[in-house]
């Protein structure tokens, strides 16, 4: 359908009106695939908005794919050699992104011609061409035979890269990559290696940025040997450049560099020639930098073994777990697994411990979230007696936090918890003081008991569910603030599964039936929900029921059924009706609930 | 496993929480994180500018220029000129202060020196001066702290250098100035490679050194014949980068600035290549998010246009209406500001070529839900001149605009905008009361064809509601009929009661 205005918009209507508009045009005509098309979509490559030029040299690219190498000659080269000569910097912008596509089928006499546009498109005047021609070396490079890579890309290379603008040489960084894997070691040596250099030395930080940021594919492009002689010396230099941005991307690539040199004489080239940078990066004053670090040094322990992971590694670790930046002791933190697989995480405990409290208590909710997150992955690697002792506190504590996400976090936390220490750890450590909250006078740590029973009475069974659990849900049925009722019936509703039949029967149903009959609409409805789960759950242990009261479809009350309801839906009722939070408990609607309870309070 | 380690200070552990339920008040954090950024300590990096160098001479005061004689004056000045070449780390408040206070004296002394004493500039001293100048204010700008600064609402990055390199421009200034100043020597020195580095500098955070840089430029714009297409080519290659590759460039305003100024002084009739940049630069660069900051000076440069050739007014105002923001009201109001900028300077004959498409935009912008948009269009009709010419041409721009400004009038919210629009509707009466009875008895007809539209619609609505009702009773009688039938979904739940 679409196709059929395609091919008729004239080649000069593109570029008319909002060039925005016409990036899903460039879109559709891609999915033609017909020459017919080729003159819309020159005059789309054309255009200044960026988004629709490029879409349009991506379609032009697969079009020249559909062509005969004689329809491409015939079509599709003289557009590229128009484009190529077009006057406004767009068009010959395109173009640089269409060479690759038809050099390999075209005959020779055109190749040559093909070679001659792109030479000169690398020398244009406007910066903005040569930063497509730079950005398409590599791609163009890999296309040529290797004679024409060393005669004409290579110059073409060292010029780009070392154009006047910045924002075209580490464009040149980039093509670096691929020239480099098509040439010999020697040409390597010779043509490439000493404008690599001088790329990590460029005055301009952003191209010292990119020859960072491109570290790992530059490795393995250019070998082991080049590695040692040249690529080590530079990057000692990016570790120690004068800009923190400089710095951070190479931190970054630390454990990647060292990943991917020669088995043979590693460690020692890592203790010797990159540990000593690595020191000064740990007390560096950019905390972007540490942090980067951070990210990866732990990483570095299973390269290195156990004995150079204590001798070197390890007082690193502990200062950058003692580092002002939280970020950077979480990272730390994140990554502990590999050396616990390398000494073992005792080395560290002693200073984990204080680390952890403190992210444990940071100001910011995030921080708490993230390291909360990664506790049942430090339990399992510190053991449940470490554990109980030192940071079984901490994750209660989290259970009364005044942000609902890191209380459900802490819910989730323990399930899992549970999962590593079995039942019997969790019924003596765990499900007592959870219970305890039921007692609290604030509502939302009650709450927070149910939540904690949803997650874990699965995970303690049912024998802990029935004798400890339940009779907490069930004497909370009574509570003052309907938000705590209504959570009663959904949690009775999510553990009935665990519960056998003379529970269900004798006391769940009796405590819901009574919540279904609740002043509270919300109340109500969520009972009468959990009433029609226990009943088909009753109905599936095998028992026959034939009270009269059963299942009273929610549908009876057809406002009930139909609307979903909100905070402050029905608000005939006064503020309190604000705590009618609903069935998913996202956080902005227990932040609402949070404010209510906030304001209460200070009531 | 032993641990090697000294045992570190024991953790404060919180107390449990079945004791203390609430949470300590002092954990409330609250919405502080706004402040929290602000009073975020600046991180200090080390900028580009100061990369070490590994010789670093001592700095030994000279004698004063006006100590000497003159036959070792020029002597004496070149090795100032190359005193002050030697570069000092500002990030290091205390470092090498006395180095830094010779070279602070010394520049002190050429900015004095250049500016009052004639018979100084001589050719030979030309290079030194360059070579000083160049030394210190051509460096790579250093990443921006933020990288979402907004130049609207963050603080800039400043210059820690700048004591010194506020010396050295204000001596390049002086240089320039200068009456014994010879371009014709000078050109040597300052090239294309030197101005394109100077144009990157505009780049710089530091809103004091994009001022000096701007008062540069314009002189070795006024100065340099040889280097104004190569500086109004670049200039361009800079916007055009900035509209479609980057949106972040420091200095836009700075260098429209100095266009304007330029095309304030283009010969008459214009060159395509200035067409083409109104067309393909200055257009276009209404486009750019961050366009408050630089709108007034780009306004300014295209009323210069409009003031030189009239007859390019329908492209820019087509060009103005393509671009028109859909949903930001503040970019709205600078269009609008422009807008009534470029009908200042309107010329008649023109006026009409774009009457309609304007006025259309104009009532689309009174009738915006958000008040200062249509004020801002509703004081088009404060402006004399602007009156004058819909007065002149009322049988075009009142049909465009009245159905809108009429319903407006009826349900806009706020007050002021509705007197607002009683007025112009009293304009329009008093303009032409013959047109603006047709126009109101034509709108009305209209609204009442289109009132009993939509009550034959409702009308066609009950009836398919009643059809649908009594097929629903028929339906339910033939409930137990043989035939099953299709029942609609909500007889399902009637029938469970």
């Amino acid at each position: 359908m679409a196709g059929a205005a395609g091919p008729r918009a004239a080649p000069g209507a593109a570029g008319g009106d909002g060039d925005d508009s016409l990036y899903p045009i460039a879109v559709l005509i891609d999915e033609l695939r017909n020459e017919d098309v080729q003159p819309p979509l020159e005059s789309l490559a054309t255009v200044e908005e960026t988004v629709v030029r490029d879409k349009a040299v991506e379609s032009l690219r697969q079009i020249s794919q559909e062509h005969t190498p004689v329809a491409l000659e015939a079509h599709f080269v003289p557009l590229v050699k128009r484009l190529a000569s077009g006057d406004w910097f767009t068009s010959r912008t395109s173009a640089c992104g269409l060479f690759s596509v038809c050099y390999p089928r075209a005959s020779n006499a055109v190749k040559a011609e093909i070679r001659q546009h792109f030479r000169s498109l690398c020398s244009d005047d406007t910066p903005m061409v040569r930063r497509a021609a730079a950005s398409k070396l590599g791609e163009f490079a890999k296309v040529l035979e290797l004679d024409s890579v060393k005669t004409e890309i290579v110059p073409l290379f060292t010029n780009l890269a070392s154009d006047e603008q910045d924002s075209v040489r580490l464009l040149a960084v980039e093509a670096c990559v691929s020239i480099a894997q098509l040439l010999s070691q020697d040409d390597l040596e010779a043509l490439v290696i000493p404008i690599l250099r001088q790329a990590a030395e460029d005055k301009s930080w952003r191209v010292r940025y990119m020859v960072a940021d491109k570290f790992s594919e530059l490795q393995k492009a250019v070998g082991p040997k080049i590695t040692l002689n040249d690529l080590i010396p530079a990057f000692q230099s990016l570790l120690k450049d004068c800009e923190a941005e400089v710095r951070a991307a190479a931190a970054h690539k630390v454990k990647e560099l060292c990943e991917n040199l020669p088995t043979e004489g590693r460690e020692a080239i890592i203790v010797n020639q990159i540990l000593p940078y690595i020191k000064e990066l740990v007390s560096d004053t950019n905390q972007h930098v540490k942090s980067a670090l951070a990210s990866v040094i732990m990483g570095l322990s299973t390269i290195l073994g156990k004995e150079n992971t204590i001798e070197h590694l390890l007082p690193l670790f502990l200062a950058q777990l003692k580092d002002e930046c939280p970020e950077v002791r979480l990272n730390i933190i994140s990554n502990l697994d590999c050396v616990n697989e390398v000494i073992g995480i005792r080395q560290l405990s002693q200073s984990l411990l204080p680390a952890i409290v403190e992210l444990a208590e940071d100001a910011k909710w995030r921080v708490r979230l993230a390291i909360i997150e990664y506790m049942p992955l430090l339990a399992g690697q510190l053991g449940v007696e470490f554990f109980d002792e030192k940071l079984n506190s901490l994750c209660m504590a989290w259970l009364v936090d005044h942000v609902y996400a890191i209380r459900e976090a802490a819910t989730n936390n323990l399930m899992k918890l549970v999962q590593k220490f079995g039942t019997e750890w969790a019924q003596n450590t765990i499900v007592p003081k959870v219970l305890v909250m039921a007692n609290d006078p604030n509502y939302l740590h009650r709450m927070t008991t149910l939540f904690c029973i949803n997650a874990l009475s699965e995970a303690c069974g049912q024998e802990i569910t029935t004798k400890q659990m339940l009779p907490i849900v069930l004497k909370m049925a009574g509570d003052q603030v309907a938000n705590v009722r209504f959570n009663v019936a959904k949690s009775l509703q999510k553990i009935g599964p665990i519960l056998d039949t003379d529970a269900l029967q004798g006391k769940v149903k009796p405590v819901l039936q009574k919540l279904g009959q609740d002043e509270d609409m919300d109340v109500k409805y969520f009972a009468q929900e959990a009433i029609s789960v226990v009943a088909q759950r009753l109905r599936k242990l095998d028992v026959l029921v034939k009270d009269r009261e059963e299942p009273r479809i929610p549908g009876a009350d057809k406002n009930l059924f139909l609307i979903p309801r909100g905070p402050g839906e029905d608000t005939g009722k006064g503020p309190a009706c604000q705590l009618h939070v609903n069935t998913r408990d996202t956080l902005a609607q227990l932040e609402i609930a949070e404010l209510v309870h906030f304001l209460q309070s200070r009531e | 496993m032993e641990t090697k380690l000294p045992p570190a200070s024991t953790p404060t552990s919180p107390s449990s929480p079945g004791l203390s339920p609430v949470p300590p008040p002092d954990k409330v954090d609250g919405f502080s994180r706004r402040s929290l950024r602000r009073a975020r300590p600046r991180r200090s990096h080390s900028s580009s500018q100061f990369r070490y160098q590994s010789n670093q001479q001592e700095l030994t005061p000279l004698p004063l220029l006006k100590d000497v004689p003159a036959s070792e004056l020029h002597e004496l000045l070149s090795r100032k000129l190359a005193q002050c070449g030697v570069m000092f780390d500002f990030l290091d408040c205390v470092a090498d202060l006395k180095g830094k206070e010779v070279k602070r004296a010394a520049l002190n002394e050429l900015v004095e020196c250049v500016g009052s004493t004639r018979g100084v500039l001589i050719e030979p001293v030309y290079p030194d001066i360059i070579r000083m100048i160049s030394v210190n204010i051509f460096r790579t700008l250093p990443p921006s702290e933020n990288p979402e600064f907004d130049p609207e609402e963050d603080e800039p990055n400043l210059e820690p250098s700048w004591p010194h390199l506020q010396l050295v421009y204000e001596f390049f200034l002086r240089f320039l100035e200068s009456p014994d100043f010879q371009p014709s020597v000078a050109k040597r020195y300052v090239d294309q490679k030197f101005v394109l580095m100077l144009l990157e500098l505009f780049d710089s955070e530091d809103p004091r050194e994009r001022e000096y840089l701007k008062t540069i430029l314009h002189r070795v714009y006024g100065k340099f014949l040889g280097l104004r297409a190569y500086i109004r080519k670049q200039c361009n290659h800079i916007f055009l980068r900035f509209i479609y590759e980057l949106e972040h460039f420091n200095g836009v305003a700075e260098l429209l600035e100095i266009l304007g100024s330029i095309i304030n002084g283009f010969a008459l009739p214009l060159k395509t290549e200035h067409k083409q940049f109104l067309v393909r630069v200055l257009i276009p660069l209404h486009s750019v998010k961050s366009l408050s900051v630089f709108h007034a000076q780009l306004a300014y440069c295209v009323v210069q246009f409009l003031e030189k050739d009239a007859t390019l007014t329908e492209h820019v105002i087509r060009g103005l209406l393509k671009y028109w923001p859909k949903t930001c009201t503040q970019k709205e109001v600078m269009f609008l500001g422009e807008m009534e900028e470029i009908l200042d300077v309107i010329e008649p004959s023109q006026f009409v070529k774009i009457q309609e498409p304007l006025f259309k935009q104009v009532a689309r912008c009174v009738s915006s839900p958000h008040f200062q948009v249509a004020e801002r269009a509703l004081y088009f009709w404060n402006n004399e001149y602007i009156l004058s010419l819909i007065e002149d041409n009322c049988h075009t721009v009142l049909p465009a605009v009245f159905g809108t400004l009429y319903q407006v009038s009826k349900e806009h919210w706020n007050q002021t905008i509705v007197s607002l629009i009683y007025n112009v509707l009293k304009t329009f009466m008093e303009m032409n009361g013959k047109l603006f009875d047709e126009l109101t008895a034509s709108y009305k007809l209209e609204k009442q064809q289109e009132q009993q539209k939509a009550q034959e619609r409702q009308e066609l609505w009950q009836g398919l509601e009643e059809l649908r009702l009594r097929r629903l009773q028929g339906t339910q009688g033939a409930k137990d009929g043989p035939l099953p039938r299709p029942t609609p979904q909500v007889a399902a739940s009637g029938g469970q009661s």
